[in-house]
């Protein structure tokens, strides 16, 4: 599964990271976690607060960092 | 903001949110009244006279970590429920298409009530743009977010009082709406990137995401989210500005201040704007410090000219806008922004 997080290398963007990569660890689902820090990429998918988490190409989740079940729900 | 949170109805737990908070708020007003009584009692605890410098600066410390902390919780809770209700595309389609002046207004109101965080100012800024949002509308939101923010009126409210508070908010917004209107009239859209200006002219914005409905519960729960989020980023700042404010107010002479940051010496309001921009704290260290220069006899036009310059006009905000304005634009902005603080700081010192 390929997931995308939008984010401009704020402390946020690496904690939604770091959850992501965790929570999949635990699920043991395989992940490619590609992190996008261009600003003119991050506002060609249209969110106005990072970090967000873009999934198939549909960004799932803007503004916060997500919580633990949030992703898991994203990975099943 | 696409906060999942479980809507599940459930009135019996609801119930006890809503009385925990109850219960919470008289707790907190009845240990609010005793604050003074605490700091008294700490400071006995130290092996100094009360009525030296440093018992008075220990006396202030002990009494205002506590008090802002307190402030800070109830008031950062209270915004955060609040804010829930609004989200940044919610602003984008109200202030879509909607002329200057007005939009001025409405822009620097809801700049107060949007949910965002500084690192997010770059792909906010083009979202509103390229909806058609127009510039200087755009910059009255951007001007008044940061500058009129609640840990600013909390802090401003316990430590220098309500009346400096209200007044704060007021020219805040004032200048927030004017700044923008006026950068508005000069017709700058060329002056922005060129990248920024391609979205402009061309790309639409896609739809937003819908978020289901939140019950008051899951507001409650984003207050407590805020609570903890700004007090990570600010209790340390709180601390450092309360006890350089602390070592002010016990050591610093009271003619002093009076003399160089007095409301007889004219050029101190622009030497306050000046020094205040490369400055880089948040309102929880500058206000702090702000209380105590105030005390000792500086004016206060000339305190908020240096609170409101160091707070929105800030040297690492300049380098994220710097990814989306030319250096021009951002060198009008300063300007202008700049000259309403001066406006601001005279003007006070003329009246009070």
């Amino acid at each position: 599964m390929e997931i995308k997080i939008l984010g401009p290398g704020c402390a946020k963007c690496k904690a939604t990271a770091e959850m992501i990569a965790r929570v999949a660890g635990e699920a043991g689902r395989d992940v490619t976690i590609e992190k996008i820090e261009d600003m003119r990429q991050i506002v060609g998918f249209g969110v106005m607060t990072t970090p967000a988490v873009v999934i198939g190409g549909k960004v799932v989740h803007k503004g916060t960092v997500p919580s633990h079940d949030q992703v898991l729900d994203w990975l099943n | 903001m696409s906060m999942q949170l479980s809507s599940r109805p459930n009135p019996q737990s609801d119930w006890l949110w809503h009385l925990g908070l109850v219960a919470f708020v008289a707790l907190w007003w009845l240990v609010y009244q005793q604050l003074i009584a605490f700091s008294e009692l700490v400071t006995a605890l130290f092996p100094v006279d009360r009525h030296s410098h440093t018992g008075e600066a220990l006396a202030f410390f002990f009494y205002d970590v506590p008090k802002v902390m307190m402030l800070l919780t109830l008031i950062v809770f209270a915004m955060g429920v609040v804010r829930s209700y609004f989200s940044p595309e919610r602003t984008r389609a109200l202030l879509a298409g909607k002329r200057e002046g007005a939009g001025n207004v409405m822009a620097a109101g809801l700049g107060v009530m949007t949910p965002f965080c500084s690192c997010s100012a770059v792909p906010l800024f083009i979202g509103l743009v390229s909806a058609g949002v127009p510039l200087g509308v755009t910059f009255s939101f951007l001007i008044s977010a940061p500058m009129v923010n609640e840990v600013a009126l909390a802090l401003l409210f316990g430590l220098v009082g309500w009346k400096v508070a209200v007044t704060y908010a007021a020219f805040g917004l004032s200048i927030a709406i004017a700044a923008g209107w006026v950068i508005g009239k000069l017709n700058l859209e060329g002056w922005l990137q060129d990248w920024v200006r391609d979205i402009h002219s061309g790309a639409t914005a896609p739809d937003p995401t819908e978020d289901a409905p939140l019950t008051l519960v899951d507001r409650y729960h984003l207050g407590i989210e805020a609570v903890r989020e700004i007090f990570g980023r600010v209790w340390m700042w709180i601390i450092l500005g309360i006890g350089m404010g602390a070592l002010i107010h016990g050591y610093v002479p009271e003619d002093l201040m009076a003399r160089i940051m007095g409301a007889d010496a004219w050029w101190s309001v622009p030497a306050a704007v000046v020094i205040g921009i490369p400055m880089y704290t948040n309102a929880a260290g500058v206000i702090p410090i702000v209380e105590a220069l105030l005390g000792k006899g500086a004016a206060l036009g000339t305190v908020l000219a240096f609170m409101m310059s160091v707070i929105a006009l800030s040297l690492p905000e300049m380098i994220i806008l710097k990814q989306v304005l030319t250096l021009r634009l951002i060198a009008v902005f300063i300007g202008v922004v700049g000259s309403g603080i001066l406006a601001v700081g005279y003007l006070f010192n003329i009246l009070f």
